[in-house]
């Protein structure tokens, strides 16, 4: 039986030339780039190439460029160091209630500490509206943190529209980028973005390695204090091979960003015809226009998510609840309770299927076929 | 090439590296998601976390696993500091730690925490009868290193785990980042315990922080919840398994190849010893077997490891973390070490792979090259 990965936005495969660019780092320039002599000074040029592809990546500046260990210290070091570094300008701060855990459980942990936080609702096509921000957006406000695009439904935020209004506010605007990057192309310059974060994991590099984007001047204070690295904001030695093969991530993903493109849009209608094709009843969970092109997440009436999952896996494709950190426990998704409300039946029978560098138009076929398959079964027709 | 600055980092274990290649190609999985890619990822990890937990003689819920040494030295102290603070603000550590444990506490100390920071002899060492007075009806947590980073020096740990054993609300946390796989250590009675592994042949990015059941923690890092919540991001299933093979490696080559280690330095130590120049920074008694710490009287340390490196011999002059700034090592000062002298010193540090051929060779260099250093500087 070929197995058929849907699941990139839990995570990806590294791609072959990225496992070399690690394999090299690790077996020749092993050094650690704040030594002198010339492995370190080897091992800071890798680190330095790789600062400047990832800031040019996004339009941005060489030391705007924070290395990160992934997505999750990415969002805390931005919203927890810019909450302490600002704390003497307002304790306010905005956000979604379709954020990733990374974003809400920090958010949480800073309302414990004295913060108090506004968590924007979204509409059933999981979009945030502007005004709602607008009146939300106090003098104190400090901090606004809208992801750009989501992990469970591929929702897009109107990020440029976010970014124009708070141009002239002392709120810093802080987006996880964590699933946009590398299939959205992103200019944090014209959309006014202060702080944006990725994971390297999510676009074929390795585990263990993201970055933070923060604008030159923006005050932040740091999570992990130690040695000098990241210019004192993240201190520990460089995570050197991780980089490199961040580094040849970024390039492949920028180079075949309109392509990819293409395809997934292209995957997600030919899953969307063959179970109409098919008959099947479902829905779409948010929209096919205001979507990252890579995620799809389909509510299947009269099924169960557990039942799906298992069916799927059995038929050998791998498929998700929502997003990976809350799947170990399925909880109800708190992007679907906020789209579609705590009783909407989608809570308990939507999948989301994620498209990435294996899938080929005939896996979508098979898979189509297969879900179909599955659903009439669960469904009795 | 001699390459003798292994505790700056490193190089993989040839092993580590093909674990974390095939690891990557084949169990790529989010060890979080339900699938059979995630429970094949899953898996590895709870395999990597008892192999790592059986090495270190403990439980594998005990372990928790980081971003380095960096990360769960923070997480060690500003995590018990948050958790336990309602019980007292007071933090014992020693003048001569890793910047990653004294600038957490640093930043502690802005947040209202009061810390020691206790003096250390000429051999760099810190006595356990000054950690008991130290002691407060407010104290949480004492961090002491095991191994010094920069001269190698071993903290009397057992002595300091005993004295704190008669006095349960005090935490013990150990930064074994330097000791992992040379020196033994014995978790029994300590707390916490930071190791790196890119300090014993596995993948940068990679650490771990030991914590015995029952310890309260913080996390510092919110969101999926992984690590039991004490650490939240996704996990690095490779790495992990990398550095679980790593250190069974390098705890087999401490058994088989320990005494050569020592005995190398011990050359080493003799070799330089026998010269009028040169002042050893290192300790004789109670020093790590892979630090040899010295200074060339009356040249900088930056010139002669540059100078070396020209001819092939890599070392550093202080701890990585800070060689870049040329400021003068805190540690050397604080062991008495006249800023001049320290200015001159250089760490020398070797792995299991090093000879007792590269050690003369090394030494042979060192000899011809200081005379001609010497006559630059004046
Ligand atoms: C939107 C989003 N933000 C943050 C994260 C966390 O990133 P990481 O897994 O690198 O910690 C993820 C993925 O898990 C994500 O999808
Ligand atoms: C004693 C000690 N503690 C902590 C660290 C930090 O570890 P890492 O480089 O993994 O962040 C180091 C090394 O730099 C060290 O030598």
């Amino acid at each position: 039986m070929e197995r058929i990965y849907l699941d990139h936005a839990a995570t990806t495969p590294m791609h072959p030339e990225v496992i070399e660019a690690v394999s090299r780092q690790m077996g020749e320039v092993f050094g650690n780039p704040s030594s002198i002599h010339s492995f370190g000074r080897t091992a800071r040029h890798v680190v330095d190439t790789a600062r400047s592809t990832a800031a040019k990546s996004i339009g941005a500046d060489f030391n705007e460029i924070i290395f990160t260990s992934g997505g999750t210290e990415a969002d805390n070091l931005a919203i927890t160091g810019i909450a302490k570094a600002m704390k003497q300008k307002g304790r306010h701060i905005i956000t979604t209630a379709i954020e990733h855990h990374a974003v809400l459980h920090t958010c949480e942990q800073l309302e414990r500490e004295g913060h108090e936080v506004t968590y924007l609702p979204v509409g059933e096509d999981g979009q945030l509206r502007l005004a709602d921000l607008e009146e939300a957006l106090r003098e104190d406000t400090i901090l606004v943190s809208v992801m750009y695009g989501n992990n469970e439904v591929g929702t897009l935020q109107p990020i440029a529209d976010i970014g124009q209004l708070l141009k002239d506010h002392q709120a810093v605007f802080h987006t996880d980028a964590v699933q946009a990057y590398g299939m959205e192309s992103i200019d944090v310059k014209a959309a006014h973005i202060d702080l944006l974060s990725v994971s390297s994991h999510k676009i074929n590099g390795p585990k263990g390695i993201g970055f933070l984007y923060a604008k030159e001047g923006i005050a932040l204070e740091p999570a992990l204090f130690g040695g000098e690295q990241e210019r004192k904001r993240r201190a520990g030695t460089e995570n050197v091979p991780a980089i490199a093969g961040f580094n040849k991530a970024i390039e492949l993903a920028a180079s075949s960003l309109e392509e990819k493109r293409e395809l997934y849009t292209g995957f997600k209608k030919q899953l969307i015809n063959i179970l109409e094709d098919k008959q099947i009843t479902f829905h779409l969970n948010g929209t096919l226009e205001q979507s990252l092109p890579h995620v799809v997440n389909l509510s299947f009436p009269g099924t169960d998510v557990e039942s799906m999952l298992v069916n799927l896996d059995l038929a050998g494709i791998a498929a998700s609840s929502g997003s990976a950190c809350t799947a170990g426990s399925i909880e109800p998704s708190h992007v679907l309770v906020a789209m579609y409300g705590k009783d909407s039946d989608r809570l308990r029978n939507s999948i989301r299927f994620s498209f990435g560098l294996t899938n080929t138009k005939e896996q979508i076929d098979q898979a189509g076929e297969a879900v179909a398959k599955i659903v009439a079964r669960l469904t009795n027709k | 090439m001699i390459y003798f600055d292994n505790s700056a980092t490193t190089k993989p274990y040839k092993e580590a590296l093909s674990t974390y290649v095939k690891v990557n190609e084949q169990f790529f999985g989010n060890p979080s998601s339900l699938h059979h890619l995630g429970l094949q990822a899953e898996r590895l990890l709870f395999e990597s976390r008892k192999q790592m937990a059986s090495l270190l003689g403990t439980e594998a819920e005990n372990i928790i696993f980081t971003s380095g040494g960096t990360e769960a030295n923070n997480l060690a102290i500003k995590g018990t500091a948050l958790a336990n603070m309602h019980r007292g603000r007071h933090i014992i550590t020693q003048q001569t730690e890793h910047p990653s444990v004294i600038n957490a506490c640093q930043q502690l100390e802005e947040h209202g925490f009061r810390v020691s920071y206790l003096p250390v002899d000429s051999h760099g060492q810190v006595s356990a009868e000054d950690v008991a007075a130290a002691l407060t009806n407010e104290t949480i947590l004492v961090s002491i290193m095991h191994v010094n980073n920069e001269t190698g020096a071993i903290q009397p740990i057992q002595e300091i785990a005993k004295l704190l054993k008669n006095e349960p609300q005090v935490l013990f946390h150990v930064d074994d980042v330097q000791g992992r796989g040379k020196v033994p250590l014995n978790l029994e009675n300590i707390d916490l315990c930071t190791l790196s592994a890119h300090k014993f042949h596995g993948l940068k990015g990679n650490g771990v922080l030991y914590k015995k059941k029952g310890v309260k923690l913080s996390a510092l890092l919110s969101g999926g919840n992984q690590e039991s919540g004490f650490r939240s991001g996704t996990e690095n299933a490779g790495g992990v398994a990398a550095m679980a093979k790593a250190l069974r490696l390098i705890e087999e080559h401490r058994r088989e190849h320990g005494e050569r280690l020592r005995a190398v330095q011990q050359f080493l130590r003799k070799e330089l010893e026998g010269r009028q120049d040169v002042i050893i920074h290192t300790p004789r008694e109670g020093c790590a077997p892979h630090i040899l710490n010295f200074s060339v009287e009356r040249l900088k340390g930056e010139v002669l490891v540059h100078a070396l490196e020209e001819r092939g011999c890599y070392l550093s002059t202080t701890s990585a973390c800070s060689s870049r700034q040329k400021k003068t090592s805190t540690v050397l000062t604080a062991m008495g070490v006249p800023k001049e002298i320290a200015d001159s010193s250089v760490r020398l540090s070797l792995s299991y792979e090093n000879t007792r051929q590269e050690a003369e060779a090394f030494i042979q260099i060192l000899k011809d090259t200081i005379p001609t250093l010497a006559k630059v500087q004046r």
